[in-house]
């Protein structure tokens, strides 16, 4: 499927997702749902480094925490005026995604450049250092945290958790089809080749430092953008609960169960796993929740080391039905380059 | 000007002391990363497992910390030989270390930390012993002893560990399997094996760590994530793999970390690891005593 067709399609689901919401007629759906899209959000932002490159992430609470607090930094700036609203979410979204992003380039930049072990404990450090900046700045909240005021409602969307909720699905399906666009282009391949052998990409011309520092930064700019609504959604923003580790396990968990190596592997992970924590968090508790991410996430990964796509990948193979072949599923790497007859697509 | 002197001469010595304990929490990891390449970041999540069991036999039996995490030195020697096995047939035999098994011990680290959160609940605990309260006083300069026995018995700690790396054979294969696993083969030594009693040492010595950490300050389960920047920015510092650049270095972020809480409030100490860590990636990616 082409691009165009592609957007139209999710869109359109998109479209029933949010009727079908909007037909049960109960605002929890949307509360529950937006923390379901972030991470879908979150997920296949860190997919595009993680699963496409293969340089683990450990920073998404940073990265998500950047993005909010930017939110935070205009909501303080423009606090004094008596419109507190002006900005529209799109509009802060791409704020938090610019500043995610540049951070993300200038970690890339420092860390990338060495082993892939050193980029991850970079990323782990990082959530830390902002933490300590945000916690000493008090024109953000400092330690205390921040309080965000929200209007009751929206014009033409009705209650103002439906409105970000809405925003929360666009992005969901511009993060898919950027994930997906980058899979099928010349960039993809080009990520794939530093996952299976960066130092064979290297020595075939493969600009592998240029590459990493443009999944970088994609992947920090999409977290960023997942953060920005963030204190409209929560109403009192504070650093432990916003830089804590939660974002990063369950970005590194959702991808890794549902399989790494295609855009549909996140989308899965976040929805099953983003559902199943929605109904213990509610039902049991936030910490058996959050035990249970964990679990999955080493019991999948030692198991299952392709996620979800992978055991059907696998199933179908064993069936030997090649409705769903290889080129759709798009698992192994190489497979996938000699399948696509096409011409590849040229970054953009 | 004579009292901002003494401050000077206070906050380097708390700053040796502490970085005394800083490459005790460091040592494990400048094993299994630095010699083995298992990028362990659970290693603090095992550190504050060793707390809490220091914590539970000191109040239930009154048994000293440090004692009580020397009996329990064998557990977690079988523990990480246990994860060791885990991970080498997991990932290492496929191939796969470095992204699932990045994964693995994130989950792990995540495991733990939720798992004594659910059973010890997230209040701070403490433990009770002779040192922990008494200071001693050399004219200006004040040194609690509660930092200065965990320095002393870390530094001892450290150099056994040395010695058994460097004069005995099992420690030569260590340093070997490090080098060249098929010449350790060849030499007809099982690296994987090899790989396991040193990953198990690494793991071991989280058990004294986190005794340590919680005579020195109380724990809660979620404090370990406070140390892998720290313990990372050590090994790098110090150079992979050795241990008297693991102790140099561990010294020296403790002497900033001490000055910057002194001059500029304590809120600040966490960024310094971060930013020696940035540092020494950007400018020596190899550390002070690196091979």
């Amino acid at each position: 499927m082409r691009t165009i067709p592609f957007l139209l399609v999710s869109l359109a689901v998109a479209a029933l997702v949010f009727a079908g919401a909007l037909a049960l007629g109960n605002d929890y759906v949307f509360f529950a749902g937006y923390v379901v899209l972030q991470y879908i959000v979150l997920s296949t932002a860190w997919n595009i480094l993680g699963g496409y490159c293969g340089y683990v992430n450990f920073g998404t609470g940073a990265f998500f925490a950047l993005g909010a607090y930017s939110t935070v930094a205009i909501y303080q700036l423009i606090a004094a005026n008596e419109f507190p609203h002006v900005v529209p979410i799109p509009v802060l979204m791409l704020i938090g995604g610019v500043v995610s992003g540049v951070v993300g380039l200038g970690m890339g930049y420092l860390t990338l450049r060495l082993r892939g072990a050193f980029f991850s404990i970079a990323t782990l450090a990082l959530a830390v250092v902002l933490e300590t900046l945000v916690v000493n700045w008090d024109f953000v909240g400092g330690s205390r945290g921040a309080y965000i005021l929200r209007p009751e409602t929206v014009p033409l969307i009705g209650s103002y958790i439906r409105y970000l909720a809405l925003t929360m699905l666009l992005l969901a399906v511009a993060s898919l089809v950027i994930a997906r666009l980058i899979e099928r282009s010349r960039l993809g391949y080009g990520f794939a080749t530093i996952r299976d052998d960066e130092l064979a990409a290297e020595a075939s011309g493969v600009p592998t430092l240029r590459l990493k520092l443009i999944a970088t930064t994609i992947s920090g700019a999409l977290m960023g953008m997942a953060g920005a609504p963030f204190p409209y959604y929560i109403g009192y923003l504070q650093p432990d609960s916003t830089f804590a580790l939660d974002y990063a396990v369950n970005s590194i968990a959702m991808p890794l169960i549902g399989g790494t190596s295609t855009w549909m592997g996140p989308l899965i992970g976040a929805v099953l796993l983003g559902s199943l924590q929605q109904l213990i968090i509610v039902t049991i508790s936030s910490a058996v929740n959050l035990l249970l991410v964990g679990v999955l996430l080493v019991g999948f990964v030692i198991v299952a080391p392709n996620g979800i796509v992978g055991l059907v990948h696998k199933y179908l193979q064993h069936k030997g039905d090649d409705f769903v072949g290889r080129r759709h599923i798009g698992l192994e790497a190489p497979a996938t380059v000699s399948a696509e007859g096409s011409a590849p697509e040229s970054p953009s | 000007m004579i009292f901002s002197f003494d401050l000077l001469i206070n906050a380097i010595v708390s700053g040796i002391l502490i970085g005394g304990f800083y490459a005790a929490i460091a040592s494990g990891v400048s094993l299994s990363f630095g010699i083995l390449d298992i990028v362990n970041i659970a290693h603090p999540a095992f550190i504050i497992l060793g707390s809490y069991v220091a914590y539970t036999l000191n109040s239930h039996f009154g048994l000293d910390p440090i004692i009580a995490s020397i009996i329990a030195l064998p557990a977690f020697y079988a523990l990480g030989a246990g994860i060791y096995q885990i991970y080498y047939v997991a990932f290492e035999k496929r191939g796969q270390e470095s992204l699932r098994g990045l994964a693995f011990f994130f989950g792990l680290l995540f495991i733990t930390e939720v798992a004594l959160v659910l059973y010890f609940g997230v209040d701070y605990r403490d433990v009770n012993a002779a040192y922990i309260g008494p200071t001693l006083h050399f004219g200006a300069v004040d040194v609690p002893l509660r930092i200065m026995v965990p320095c002393a018995i870390s530094l001892l700690l450290i150099t056994v560990v040395q010695l058994v790396l460097s004069r005995t054979f099992v420690g030569r294969a260590i340093m070997a399997v490090a080098q060249d696993q098929l010449a350790l083969r060849l030499m007809a030594v099982d690296p994987v094996r090899i790989k396991r009693i040193a990953f198990a040492i690494s793991i071991a010595t989280a058990s004294l760590a986190g005794a340590f950490l919680i005579i020195i300050q109380p724990v809660e389960p979620s404090v370990g994530r406070d140390y892998i920047g720290r313990i990372f920015a050590i090994c790098v510092l110090g150079g992979m793999g050795s241990l008297p650049g693991t102790v140099i270095a561990a010294m020296l972020i403790g002497v900033i970390e001490s000055l910057t809480s002194t001059f500029y409030g304590p809120s600040w100490a966490p960024a310094v690891s971060f930013g020696v860590l940035l540092l020494t990636l950007a400018v020596r990616p190899a550390g002070l005593l690196g091979r």
